[in-house]
């Protein structure tokens, strides 16, 4: 195969830099440059969820989405880039591994996230069905859009690795999520239309600068299980903690956005997903856990890896926004 | 009315939650009315909580009490089978 110039990427602009490794990073990047092969010290020491570390890691992963308006698609496979993606992924994973609670059973997991909260103090979805203001909703949808704007793209990823039953149902989860063979039905296209009803910007990418490092780390959480076939079972456990968690949570979120009278797209979406997930969680259980597990049994660690380092990472998010929501501050960086 | 497709319609019921039938369907109510979805699955709730009614929409599920302990609606089902 003959190589020939790539493109400039039509993709959204860089952010900026939070911190050394991230400004070495876009840098690069910028100046259309080979990235040093050897990542250095300083993303060997980076705090695994700091600012620093989650925007540097989120770019790169960026670029195996959309990439970004004047970087050429090529650098997706930049040798340097890769060995950098691997330091910051290593130090992720390792922080993870280390803080998600370890040896648990799969049954035991699901079992508790499919038993609803007798208190909700540290709920997000139900401070906004009570508290959520305007100026609330939109705060949370530019957060949520680094991921609904590209919703069920990284669990595609896992579709060549699935096999048997677990790939028939994951791939019909995923047509669905997909819009079922119809634009306008795309969920990430949906999303885009609950971000005019509220004011937003619906551009890819349009609110990375303003997304704290506790938003950028969800986002980034299924980019490293999505791009890795060796941590296809911790996809799945994350992919099924999205779905068993969703419905309620929806619900509780289409609430809000009809009490701050969003608007008709901005209520479809939480609606949408109250049903198609109460789908998505019977189906995503019963046959692509279930069937993972019938063909690679000793995965069934990584399953519930996957579902309890989202919890963690989804808690530290909620954390980060009750928090800022109820000192009278924005959740969104300046 | 009979389905054109020869393969029978798979139907799946978790115990203290929702039947799942292939889709399309139609759930005829008791006065007439029809509710129509075309989902490649959907999940009919039977415990008549939803407030999507006769869509599920999780309400089955068992709540924790304020103890800390959990109840159940209905009679305990594994959350993932370990295999059928």
């Amino acid at each position: 195969m003959t190589p020939r110039a790539a493109p400039p990427s039509p993709g959204p602009a860089l952010p900026a830099p939070r911190g050394p490794v991230s400004r070495s990073l876009l840098r690069v990047l910028h100046a259309s440059v080979p990235a040093p092969r050897d990542p250095g010290s300083l993303a060997a020491e980076a705090d695994p969820y700091g600012q620093d570390l989650q925007l540097a890691l989120y770019v790169l992963y960026e670029l195996h989405y959309r990439g970004f308006a004047d970087v050429a698609d090529d650098r997706e496979w930049d040798t340097g880039l890769l060995a950098l993606r691997e330091q910051l992924e290593g130090r992720y994973l390792a922080a993870l591994r280390r803080d998600a609670p370890a040896d648990r059973s799969v049954d035991e997991v699901f079992t508790e996230l499919l038993t609803e909260p007798a208190e909700h103090a540290g709920s997000v979805a139900y401070y906004l069905q009570h508290h959520g203001d305007r100026r609330l909703l939109r705060e949370y949808a530019a957060l949520r859009s680094l991921y609904h704007l590209k919703e069920a793209d990284p669990h595609a990823w896992v579709l060549p690795r699935l096999h048997g039953r677990a790939k028939a149902a994951m791939a019909a989860i995923e047509y669905d999520e997909f819009g079922a063979g119809r634009e306008e039905m795309v969920h990430a296209r949906l999303f885009a239309d609950l971000m005019a009803d509220l004011g937003l910007d619906p551009s890819y990418g349009c609110y990375l600068d303003a997304a704290p490092a506790e938003a950028l780390a969800v986002v980034n959480l299924m980019s490293l299980f999505g791009l890795h076939r060796g941590l296809r079972g911790a996809l799945v456990g994350h992919f099924a903690w999205v779905e068993v968690t969703s419905s309620p949570g929806a619900r509780r979120l289409a609430e809000a956005m009809r009490r701050a009278g969003a608007g008709p797209a901005a209520q479809y979406f939480y609606d949408e997903h109250v049903e198609a997930d109460a789908v998505h969680e019977q189906v995503v259980r019963h046959q692509v856990i279930a069937g993972l597990l019938a063909d690679e049994p000793a995965l069934a660690a990584d399953v519930a890896f996957g579902a309890d380092a989202t919890t963690w990472v989804e808690d530290r998010l909620s954390t980060h926004l009750l928090t800022a929501w109820r000192s009278g501050r924005s959740a969104l960086r300046g | 009315m009979p389905n054109a497709d020869k393969r029978p319609r798979r139907v799946s019921v978790e115990k203290g939650g929702p039947v799942v039938v292939e889709g399309p369907v139609e759930v005829v109510a008791a006065d007439g009315t029809v509710a129509a979805c075309d989902r490649f699955a959907v999940a009919i709730c039977t415990c008549r909580r939803s407030r999507t009614y006769p869509w599920c929409d999780t309400s089955h599920r068992a709540h924790k009490r304020p103890d800390g302990g959990s109840g159940q609606h209905r009679g305990r089902s594994a959350a993932v089978e370990e295999d059928s």
